[in-house]
Protein backbone atom coordinates (compact mmCIF):
# COMPACT_ATOMS: atom_id res chain seq x y z
CA UNK A 1 0.00 0.00 0.00
CA UNK A 2 1.31 3.23 -1.22
CA UNK A 3 1.17 6.35 1.67
CA UNK A 4 0.11 9.46 0.15
CA UNK A 5 -2.52 12.19 1.18
CA UNK A 6 -4.48 10.76 -1.56
CA UNK A 7 -4.45 7.29 0.54
CA UNK A 8 -4.56 9.46 4.00
CA UNK A 9 -7.88 11.35 2.07
CA UNK A 10 -9.42 8.33 1.16
CA UNK A 11 -8.77 6.47 4.95
CA UNK A 12 -9.82 9.25 6.55
CA UNK A 13 -13.48 9.72 4.49
CA UNK A 14 -13.41 5.45 5.44
CA UNK A 15 -12.98 5.57 9.17
CA UNK A 16 -9.50 4.67 8.27
CA UNK A 17 -10.78 0.81 7.90
CA UNK A 18 -9.01 -0.14 4.96
CA UNK A 19 -4.93 0.18 6.60
CA UNK A 20 -3.34 -3.36 5.95
CA UNK A 21 -0.40 -4.42 8.04
CA UNK A 22 3.22 -2.17 7.22
CA UNK A 23 5.26 -5.82 6.93
CA UNK A 24 3.79 -9.72 6.92
CA UNK A 25 4.89 -11.74 9.79
CA UNK A 26 6.17 -15.29 7.91
CA UNK A 27 7.54 -18.50 9.57
CA UNK A 28 10.68 -18.99 9.24
CA UNK A 29 11.37 -20.80 5.29
CA UNK A 30 14.02 -23.74 5.41
CA UNK A 31 17.39 -21.56 3.31
CA UNK A 32 17.82 -18.42 2.57
CA UNK A 33 20.51 -16.54 -0.11
CA UNK A 34 21.51 -14.44 3.03
CA UNK A 35 20.29 -14.52 6.58
CA UNK A 36 20.14 -11.43 8.48
CA UNK A 37 20.94 -11.67 12.33
CA UNK A 38 19.55 -8.29 14.10
CA UNK A 39 16.76 -6.59 13.17
CA UNK A 40 17.56 -3.08 14.61
CA UNK A 41 18.14 -0.12 12.08
CA UNK A 42 21.26 -1.68 10.67
CA UNK A 43 20.15 -5.08 9.89
CA UNK A 44 16.62 -4.28 8.45
CA UNK A 45 18.85 -1.45 5.89
CA UNK A 46 20.93 -3.90 5.48
CA UNK A 47 17.95 -6.41 4.34
CA UNK A 48 16.62 -3.58 2.17
CA UNK A 49 19.61 -2.68 0.13
CA UNK A 50 19.79 -6.26 -0.44
CA UNK A 51 16.82 -6.21 -1.80
CA UNK A 52 16.82 -3.00 -3.96
CA UNK A 53 20.29 -2.23 -4.63
CA UNK A 54 21.75 -5.97 -5.57
CA UNK A 55 18.57 -7.54 -6.31
CA UNK A 56 19.42 -10.25 -3.62
CA UNK A 57 15.33 -11.02 -2.44
CA UNK A 58 15.44 -14.63 -0.44
CA UNK A 59 16.47 -12.86 2.78
CA UNK A 60 15.24 -12.90 6.36
CA UNK A 61 15.54 -10.63 8.88
CA UNK A 62 15.96 -12.78 12.08
CA UNK A 63 15.28 -10.58 15.50
CA UNK A 64 14.92 -12.19 19.47
CA UNK A 65 12.72 -9.77 20.25
CA UNK A 66 10.51 -7.33 18.32
CA UNK A 67 12.37 -5.19 15.71
CA UNK A 68 13.80 -1.95 16.83
CA UNK A 69 13.95 -3.26 20.90
CA UNK A 70 17.31 -2.50 21.13
CA UNK A 71 19.53 0.31 20.42
CA UNK A 72 17.42 1.68 17.42
CA UNK A 73 14.72 2.35 19.64
CA UNK A 74 17.55 3.96 22.62
CA UNK A 75 19.60 6.74 20.90
CA UNK A 76 19.42 10.47 20.99
CA UNK A 77 18.47 10.53 17.21
CA UNK A 78 20.91 12.67 16.21
CA UNK A 79 22.52 12.26 12.16
CA UNK A 80 25.46 14.04 11.28
CA UNK A 81 28.65 14.16 9.02
CA UNK A 82 31.34 16.18 10.52
CA UNK A 83 34.08 13.33 11.20
CA UNK A 84 37.71 13.66 10.53
CA UNK A 85 39.47 10.73 9.76
CA UNK A 86 40.07 9.12 6.01
CA UNK A 87 37.58 6.37 6.17
CA UNK A 88 35.23 7.85 8.46
CA UNK A 89 34.60 11.42 6.50
CA UNK A 90 33.30 9.82 3.31
CA UNK A 91 31.36 6.78 5.14
CA UNK A 92 29.28 9.07 7.05
CA UNK A 93 28.42 11.34 4.13
CA UNK A 94 27.42 8.75 2.36
CA UNK A 95 24.97 8.14 5.18
CA UNK A 96 24.14 11.58 5.13
CA UNK A 97 23.16 11.55 1.77
CA UNK A 98 20.74 8.39 2.10
CA UNK A 99 19.23 10.31 5.53
CA UNK A 100 18.37 12.63 2.67
CA UNK A 101 16.21 10.97 0.06
CA UNK A 102 15.72 7.84 2.56
CA UNK A 103 11.90 9.15 2.97
CA UNK A 104 11.13 9.06 -1.07
CA UNK A 105 12.97 5.84 -1.20
CA UNK A 106 11.32 3.99 1.75
CA UNK A 107 7.90 6.11 0.96
CA UNK A 108 7.90 7.10 4.57
CA UNK A 109 7.53 9.61 6.84
CA UNK A 110 10.94 9.35 9.04
CA UNK A 111 11.24 12.96 10.07
CA UNK A 112 14.32 13.42 9.42
CA UNK A 113 14.79 17.44 10.26
CA UNK A 114 18.03 18.78 9.08
CA UNK A 115 18.05 21.38 12.14
CA UNK A 116 21.38 21.71 11.69
CA UNK A 117 23.83 20.49 15.16
CA UNK A 118 26.45 23.13 16.66
CA UNK A 119 29.73 21.85 18.52
CA UNK A 120 30.86 24.03 21.03
CA UNK A 121 34.37 24.85 21.32
CA UNK A 122 35.90 26.79 24.63
CA UNK A 123 39.37 27.22 23.95
CA UNK A 124 41.96 28.32 21.44
CA UNK A 125 43.42 24.55 20.82
CA UNK A 126 39.93 23.32 20.51
CA UNK A 127 38.62 26.12 18.01
CA UNK A 128 41.89 25.28 16.43
CA UNK A 129 41.01 21.29 16.21
CA UNK A 130 37.66 22.34 15.03
CA UNK A 131 38.44 24.41 12.28
CA UNK A 132 40.70 21.60 10.94
CA UNK A 133 37.74 19.17 11.58
CA UNK A 134 35.78 21.41 9.52
CA UNK A 135 38.32 21.83 6.62
CA UNK A 136 38.78 18.27 6.32
CA UNK A 137 34.75 18.19 5.71
CA UNK A 138 34.89 21.10 3.27
CA UNK A 139 37.24 19.40 1.03
CA UNK A 140 35.73 16.31 1.21
CA UNK A 141 32.52 17.98 0.04
CA UNK A 142 30.56 18.43 3.30
CA UNK A 143 29.02 21.48 4.62
CA UNK A 144 30.71 22.87 7.41
CA UNK A 145 30.94 26.46 8.85
CA UNK A 146 33.02 27.64 12.12
CA UNK A 147 31.49 30.25 14.09
CA UNK A 148 32.37 32.78 17.04
CA UNK A 149 30.55 33.36 19.70
CA UNK A 150 28.70 36.30 18.08
CA UNK A 151 27.65 34.42 15.38
CA UNK A 152 26.33 31.70 18.29
CA UNK A 153 24.60 34.18 20.20
CA UNK A 154 22.22 35.23 17.68
CA UNK A 155 21.20 31.53 17.38
CA UNK A 156 21.40 29.84 20.70
CA UNK A 157 21.05 33.62 22.89
CA UNK A 158 20.48 31.02 25.90
CA UNK A 159 23.59 30.06 26.34
CA UNK A 160 25.84 30.78 29.42
CA UNK A 161 28.86 32.42 27.35
CA UNK A 162 30.79 33.59 30.44
CA UNK A 163 31.04 30.29 32.37
CA UNK A 164 34.21 31.09 34.33
CA UNK A 165 35.83 27.81 33.36
CA UNK A 166 34.68 26.97 30.00
CA UNK A 167 33.96 30.13 28.06
CA UNK A 168 32.03 29.38 25.04
CA UNK A 169 34.41 30.84 22.15
CA UNK A 170 32.36 29.82 19.24
CA UNK A 171 31.21 26.59 17.13
CA UNK A 172 31.32 24.07 14.57
CA UNK A 173 27.96 24.16 12.26
CA UNK A 174 27.07 21.45 10.01
CA UNK A 175 24.02 22.86 8.60
CA UNK A 176 22.35 19.25 7.13
CA UNK A 177 22.94 17.26 10.08
CA UNK A 178 19.69 16.99 12.13
CA UNK A 179 17.86 14.83 14.00
CA UNK A 180 15.01 11.59 12.27
CA UNK A 181 12.58 9.68 13.67
CA UNK A 182 14.01 6.44 14.89
CA UNK A 183 11.70 4.00 15.41
CA UNK A 184 9.68 5.26 12.35
CA UNK A 185 13.27 4.77 10.60
CA UNK A 186 12.81 1.09 11.54
CA UNK A 187 9.41 0.38 10.29
CA UNK A 188 10.01 2.52 7.22
CA UNK A 189 13.02 -0.04 6.38
CA UNK A 190 10.89 -2.85 7.70
CA UNK A 191 7.88 -1.89 5.12
CA UNK A 192 10.16 -1.51 2.57
CA UNK A 193 12.10 -4.45 2.59
CA UNK A 194 9.11 -6.85 3.47
CA UNK A 195 7.38 -5.39 0.25
CA UNK A 196 10.73 -6.49 -1.71
CA UNK A 197 9.97 -10.05 -0.56
CA UNK A 198 12.54 -10.16 2.68
CA UNK A 199 10.93 -12.28 5.74
CA UNK A 200 11.00 -10.30 9.41
CA UNK A 201 11.08 -12.92 11.19
CA UNK A 202 10.47 -11.80 14.84
CA UNK A 203 10.61 -13.76 17.76
CA UNK A 204 13.45 -15.59 16.77
CA UNK A 205 16.71 -15.99 18.84
CA UNK A 206 19.78 -17.18 17.04
CA UNK A 207 21.35 -20.06 19.58
CA UNK A 208 24.27 -21.29 17.15
CA UNK A 209 25.52 -21.98 13.57
CA UNK A 210 25.18 -24.36 11.57
CA UNK A 211 28.79 -25.14 9.76
CA UNK A 212 29.78 -27.83 7.10
CA UNK A 213 32.71 -29.95 7.00
CA UNK A 214 35.11 -27.06 6.16
CA UNK A 215 33.82 -25.23 8.73
CA UNK A 216 31.89 -22.99 6.58
CA UNK A 217 28.59 -21.54 7.81
CA UNK A 218 25.29 -23.26 6.29
CA UNK A 219 22.70 -21.51 8.72
CA UNK A 220 21.52 -20.64 11.81
CA UNK A 221 20.41 -22.83 14.56
CA UNK A 222 17.29 -20.68 16.42
CA UNK A 223 14.42 -20.65 18.69
CA UNK A 224 12.38 -21.20 15.69
CA UNK A 225 14.07 -24.26 14.66
CA UNK A 226 17.04 -24.59 12.19
CA UNK A 227 17.56 -22.30 8.83
CA UNK A 228 19.95 -22.63 5.82
CA UNK A 229 21.70 -19.79 4.67
CA UNK A 230 23.92 -18.73 1.55
CA UNK A 231 25.58 -16.11 3.69
CA UNK A 232 25.34 -14.91 7.21
CA UNK A 233 25.17 -11.35 8.62
CA UNK A 234 25.20 -10.32 11.99
CA UNK A 235 24.42 -6.78 13.16
CA UNK A 236 23.73 -6.96 16.85
CA UNK A 237 25.48 -4.04 18.32
CA UNK A 238 26.20 -4.72 21.96
CA UNK A 239 25.63 -8.42 21.81
CA UNK A 240 28.17 -8.92 18.91
CA UNK A 241 30.80 -11.00 20.92
CA UNK A 242 28.11 -13.15 22.09
CA UNK A 243 26.38 -14.16 18.20
CA UNK A 244 30.62 -14.22 16.95
CA UNK A 245 31.58 -16.88 19.62
CA UNK A 246 28.72 -19.11 18.81
CA UNK A 247 31.06 -19.38 16.19
CA UNK A 248 34.25 -19.84 17.49
CA UNK A 249 35.36 -15.52 17.24
CA UNK A 250 36.74 -13.58 19.59
CA UNK A 251 36.95 -9.60 18.76
CA UNK A 252 38.51 -6.57 19.68
CA UNK A 253 34.88 -5.41 21.12
CA UNK A 254 33.54 -4.78 24.86
CA UNK A 255 30.05 -4.12 25.31
CA UNK A 256 29.08 -0.96 27.16
CA UNK A 257 26.10 0.69 28.75
CA UNK A 258 24.98 4.06 27.50
CA UNK A 259 22.45 6.19 28.96
CA UNK A 260 20.04 8.89 27.30
CA UNK A 261 17.72 10.95 29.11
CA UNK A 262 14.64 12.80 28.01
CA UNK A 263 12.88 16.00 30.32
CA UNK A 264 9.46 16.60 30.53
CA UNK A 265 7.96 18.51 27.39
CA UNK A 266 8.55 22.31 27.55
CA UNK A 267 8.06 25.12 25.07
CA UNK A 268 10.57 25.36 21.42
CA UNK A 269 13.98 26.65 22.85
CA UNK A 270 16.46 24.43 20.70
CA UNK A 271 16.88 24.74 17.48
CA UNK A 272 19.20 22.21 16.39
CA UNK A 273 21.62 19.84 18.16
CA UNK A 274 23.81 20.97 20.31
CA UNK A 275 27.00 19.70 22.26
CA UNK A 276 29.17 20.81 24.62
CA UNK A 277 32.67 20.87 24.19
CA UNK A 278 34.32 20.93 27.56
CA UNK A 279 32.49 18.22 29.03
CA UNK A 280 30.25 15.54 27.07
CA UNK A 281 26.66 16.68 26.99
CA UNK A 282 24.55 16.77 23.47
CA UNK A 283 21.08 17.52 23.25
CA UNK A 284 18.12 18.31 21.39
CA UNK A 285 14.54 18.93 21.47
CA UNK A 286 11.67 16.56 20.46
CA UNK A 287 8.76 17.43 18.47
CA UNK A 288 6.55 16.60 21.94
CA UNK A 289 8.81 19.25 23.45
CA UNK A 290 11.16 16.92 25.60
CA UNK A 291 14.66 17.92 25.77
CA UNK A 292 16.75 14.68 23.92
CA UNK A 293 20.17 14.64 25.58
CA UNK A 294 22.63 12.12 27.10
CA UNK A 295 26.39 12.33 27.35
CA UNK A 296 29.60 9.49 28.22
CA UNK A 297 29.09 6.24 28.50
CA UNK A 298 28.84 4.66 32.39
CA UNK A 299 32.15 3.11 31.74
CA UNK A 300 32.25 -0.16 32.95
CA UNK A 301 31.63 -3.34 31.21
CA UNK A 302 27.81 -4.07 30.99
CA UNK A 303 25.09 -6.16 29.10
CA UNK A 304 22.37 -5.16 31.51
CA UNK A 305 20.81 -1.65 29.11
CA UNK A 306 20.58 0.21 32.54
CA UNK A 307 23.26 2.41 33.52
CA UNK A 308 23.85 4.47 37.29
CA UNK A 309 23.54 7.86 38.82
CA UNK A 310 27.13 8.80 39.11
CA UNK A 311 26.66 9.25 34.82
CA UNK A 312 23.11 10.22 35.23
CA UNK A 313 24.67 13.36 37.89
CA UNK A 314 27.90 13.87 35.21
CA UNK A 315 25.51 14.64 32.06
CA UNK A 316 22.99 16.87 33.89
CA UNK A 317 25.99 18.86 35.16
CA UNK A 318 27.31 19.57 31.58
CA UNK A 319 23.65 20.58 30.60
CA UNK A 320 23.64 23.06 33.35
CA UNK A 321 27.15 24.28 32.05
CA UNK A 322 26.06 25.04 29.39
CA UNK A 323 22.17 25.99 29.81
CA UNK A 324 21.81 26.64 33.55
CA UNK A 325 18.01 27.62 32.89
CA UNK A 326 17.12 23.97 32.31
CA UNK A 327 17.94 23.19 36.40
CA UNK A 328 14.15 23.30 37.15
CA UNK A 329 13.12 21.12 33.93
CA UNK A 330 12.36 17.73 35.41
CA UNK A 331 13.44 14.45 33.66
CA UNK A 332 11.06 12.77 32.60
CA UNK A 333 12.93 9.20 31.54
CA UNK A 334 16.18 7.42 31.19
CA UNK A 335 16.99 4.05 29.79
CA UNK A 336 20.58 2.49 28.48
CA UNK A 337 21.55 0.65 25.41
CA UNK A 338 24.62 -1.66 25.24
CA UNK A 339 26.97 -0.41 22.64
CA UNK A 340 29.46 -2.23 20.87
CA UNK A 341 32.86 -0.17 21.72
CA UNK A 342 35.50 -1.54 19.17
CA UNK A 343 39.33 -0.82 20.31
CA UNK A 344 39.71 2.59 18.28
CA UNK A 345 36.25 3.67 17.78
CA UNK A 346 35.79 2.84 14.36
CA UNK A 347 33.21 0.10 13.38
CA UNK A 348 34.05 -3.07 11.73
CA UNK A 349 32.55 -4.38 8.27
CA UNK A 350 33.67 -7.22 6.88
CA UNK A 351 34.05 -10.68 6.42
CA UNK A 352 35.26 -13.35 9.01
CA UNK A 353 37.91 -16.04 9.50
CA UNK A 354 35.24 -18.03 9.65
CA UNK A 355 33.93 -18.60 5.77
CA UNK A 356 29.96 -17.90 5.24
CA UNK A 357 30.14 -15.12 7.91
CA UNK A 358 29.94 -11.27 7.95
CA UNK A 359 30.20 -9.06 10.46
CA UNK A 360 28.65 -5.57 10.84
CA UNK A 361 29.65 -4.32 14.68
CA UNK A 362 31.67 -1.68 16.80
CA UNK A 363 29.52 1.19 16.15
CA UNK A 364 30.45 2.39 19.57
CA UNK A 365 27.63 4.98 20.33
CA UNK A 366 27.57 6.15 16.56
CA UNK A 367 25.16 3.55 15.08
CA UNK A 368 21.94 5.37 14.53
CA UNK A 369 23.46 8.04 12.41
CA UNK A 370 24.90 5.54 10.32
CA UNK A 371 22.02 3.28 9.65
CA UNK A 372 21.13 3.60 5.86
CA UNK A 373 25.06 3.85 5.23
CA UNK A 374 25.93 0.75 6.76
CA UNK A 375 22.81 -0.89 5.46
CA UNK A 376 24.45 -0.06 1.72
CA UNK A 377 27.65 -1.13 2.19
CA UNK A 378 27.49 -4.50 4.45
CA UNK A 379 24.54 -5.07 1.27
CA UNK A 380 27.34 -4.41 -0.78
CA UNK A 381 29.56 -6.87 1.16
CA UNK A 382 27.48 -9.44 1.70
CA UNK A 383 26.49 -9.22 -2.34
CA UNK A 384 29.24 -9.15 -4.04
CA UNK A 385 31.44 -10.77 -1.34
CA UNK A 386 34.01 -7.34 -1.60
CA UNK A 387 34.28 -4.15 0.44
CA UNK A 388 32.22 -1.23 -0.50
CA UNK A 389 34.24 1.64 -2.23
CA UNK A 390 33.41 3.99 1.15
CA UNK A 391 33.79 1.18 4.16
CA UNK A 392 37.26 -0.45 2.59
CA UNK A 393 38.88 0.74 5.61
CA UNK A 394 36.53 -1.01 8.36
CA UNK A 395 38.40 -4.06 8.15
CA UNK A 396 38.11 -6.50 11.16
CA UNK A 397 42.15 -7.15 10.85
CA UNK A 398 43.35 -3.67 11.20
CA UNK A 399 43.92 -3.69 15.22
CA UNK A 400 46.47 -6.62 13.97
CA UNK A 401 47.75 -4.44 10.91
CA UNK A 402 48.07 -1.17 12.87
CA UNK A 403 45.25 0.31 10.80
CA UNK A 404 43.26 1.67 13.63
CA UNK A 405 41.43 4.53 12.77
CA UNK A 406 40.60 5.95 16.26
CA UNK A 407 39.06 9.26 15.84
CA UNK A 408 39.84 10.24 19.85
CA UNK A 409 43.19 9.24 19.66
CA UNK A 410 42.21 6.89 23.15
CA UNK A 411 44.37 3.77 21.87
CA UNK A 412 42.72 0.51 22.87
CA UNK A 413 40.90 1.68 25.60
CA UNK A 414 37.22 1.25 24.65
CA UNK A 415 35.92 2.94 27.34
CA UNK A 416 37.25 6.45 26.10
CA UNK A 417 36.01 6.34 22.87
CA UNK B 1 26.04 0.05 41.62
CA UNK B 2 27.99 0.50 45.53
CA UNK B 3 31.73 -1.41 45.92
CA UNK B 4 32.99 -2.61 48.96
CA UNK B 5 36.19 -1.76 49.18
CA UNK B 6 38.33 -3.75 51.30
CA UNK B 7 40.17 -0.49 53.52
CA UNK B 8 37.01 1.99 52.79
CA UNK B 9 33.97 -0.14 52.94
CA UNK B 10 30.83 0.49 50.74
CA UNK B 11 31.28 3.30 48.66
CA UNK B 12 29.22 4.92 45.92
CA UNK B 13 30.05 4.04 42.11
CA UNK B 14 31.88 8.03 41.77
CA UNK B 15 34.91 7.12 43.41
CA UNK B 16 35.86 4.27 41.00
CA UNK B 17 37.02 4.19 37.82
CA UNK B 18 37.11 1.18 35.76
CA UNK B 19 40.04 -0.23 33.59
CA UNK B 20 38.43 -3.65 32.69
CA UNK B 21 38.52 -7.61 32.67
CA UNK B 22 41.48 -8.33 34.95
CA UNK B 23 42.12 -11.64 33.04
CA UNK B 24 44.23 -10.82 30.33
CA UNK B 25 48.12 -11.00 31.21
CA UNK B 26 50.84 -9.19 29.63
CA UNK B 27 52.72 -11.78 27.18
CA UNK B 28 56.44 -12.47 28.27
CA UNK B 29 57.62 -11.76 24.88
CA UNK B 30 61.50 -12.31 25.52
CA UNK B 31 62.49 -15.75 24.43
CA UNK B 32 65.08 -17.60 26.54
CA UNK B 33 67.84 -16.90 24.24
CA UNK B 34 66.78 -13.54 25.16
CA UNK B 35 65.48 -12.40 21.36
CA UNK B 36 61.80 -11.64 20.45
CA UNK B 37 59.54 -14.79 20.78
CA UNK B 38 58.34 -15.99 17.39
CA UNK B 39 54.63 -15.24 18.69
CA UNK B 40 54.92 -12.59 20.26
CA UNK B 41 52.97 -10.10 17.91
CA UNK B 42 50.38 -12.74 17.61
CA UNK B 43 49.96 -12.81 21.60
CA UNK B 44 50.49 -9.18 21.88
CA UNK B 45 47.59 -8.24 19.19
CA UNK B 46 45.32 -11.05 21.62
CA UNK B 47 46.37 -9.09 24.76
CA UNK B 48 46.01 -5.60 23.52
CA UNK B 49 43.08 -6.02 21.35
CA UNK B 50 40.85 -9.07 21.82
CA UNK B 51 38.49 -9.48 24.81
CA UNK B 52 36.09 -12.38 26.18
CA UNK B 53 33.75 -9.27 26.50
CA UNK B 54 31.60 -11.90 28.58
CA UNK B 55 28.30 -12.02 30.02
CA UNK B 56 27.82 -13.36 32.95
CA UNK B 57 30.60 -12.71 36.34
CA UNK B 58 33.67 -11.52 35.42
CA UNK B 59 37.00 -10.43 36.95
CA UNK B 60 38.06 -6.85 36.40
CA UNK B 61 40.05 -4.46 37.85
CA UNK B 62 38.54 -0.90 39.53
CA UNK B 63 40.67 2.07 40.96
CA UNK B 64 39.27 3.71 44.43
CA UNK B 65 40.27 6.99 43.07
CA UNK B 66 38.00 8.86 45.15
CA UNK B 67 39.19 6.58 48.22
CA UNK B 68 42.32 4.46 49.65
CA UNK B 69 43.63 5.04 45.88
CA UNK B 70 44.10 1.25 45.55
CA UNK B 71 43.63 -0.94 42.61
CA UNK B 72 40.82 -3.79 43.29
CA UNK B 73 39.82 -6.62 41.65
CA UNK B 74 35.83 -6.63 41.41
CA UNK B 75 34.09 -9.96 40.53
CA UNK B 76 31.04 -8.51 38.78
CA UNK B 77 27.88 -10.02 36.96
CA UNK B 78 27.91 -7.64 33.79
CA UNK B 79 24.44 -8.67 32.64
CA UNK B 80 23.28 -7.94 36.48
CA UNK B 81 25.62 -5.74 37.76
CA UNK B 82 25.53 -7.59 41.24
CA UNK B 83 29.19 -7.47 42.28
CA UNK B 84 30.03 -11.03 44.30
CA UNK B 85 33.79 -10.06 45.81
CA UNK B 86 36.51 -7.15 46.18
CA UNK B 87 39.94 -8.08 46.66
CA UNK B 88 43.29 -5.36 46.90
CA UNK B 89 43.99 -6.45 43.46
CA UNK B 90 47.96 -7.14 44.13
CA UNK B 91 47.03 -10.01 46.91
CA UNK B 92 44.74 -11.37 44.33
CA UNK B 93 47.00 -11.16 41.52
CA UNK B 94 49.66 -13.28 43.96
CA UNK B 95 47.21 -16.08 44.32
CA UNK B 96 46.65 -16.34 40.89
CA UNK B 97 50.30 -17.30 40.65
CA UNK B 98 50.78 -14.92 38.13
CA UNK B 99 54.76 -13.96 37.49
CA UNK B 100 54.77 -10.63 36.83
CA UNK B 101 52.56 -10.16 39.85
CA UNK B 102 54.68 -12.32 42.12
CA UNK B 103 58.12 -10.50 40.60
CA UNK B 104 56.08 -7.04 42.06
CA UNK B 105 55.55 -8.48 45.34
CA UNK B 106 58.63 -9.95 45.89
Amino acid sequence: MHYSIFSLAREALSGHRGWTRAWRDPAPKKHYDVVVIGGGGHGLATAYFLAKEYRVRNVAVLEKGWIGSGNAGRNTTIIRSNYGLPGNTGFYELSMKLWERMEQDLNYNAMVSQRGIINLYHSDAQRDAFARRGNTMRINGIDAELLDSVQIRKVLPFLNYDNARFPIQGGLLQRRAGTARHDAVVWGYARAADSMGVDIIQNCEVTGFTRDENGRVTGVETSRGTIGAGKVGMAVAGNSSRVAAMAGLRLPLESHVLQAFVSEAIKPLIPGVITFGAGHFYVSQSDKGGLVFGGDLDGYNSYAQRGNMPVMEDVCEGGMAIMPMIGRVRLLRQWGGIMDMSMDGTPIIDRTPVDGLYINAGWCYGGFKATPGSGLVFAHLLARDEPHEEAKLFRLDRFRRGYMIDEKGQGAQPNLH
Amino acid sequence: MRISCPYCGERELGEFSYLGDASPKRPAVIAADGGVAPDAEDVFYDYVYLRDNVAGEMSEHWYHGGGCRSWLVVRRNTVSHEIKSVEIAAGAGARTGHPNQERANG
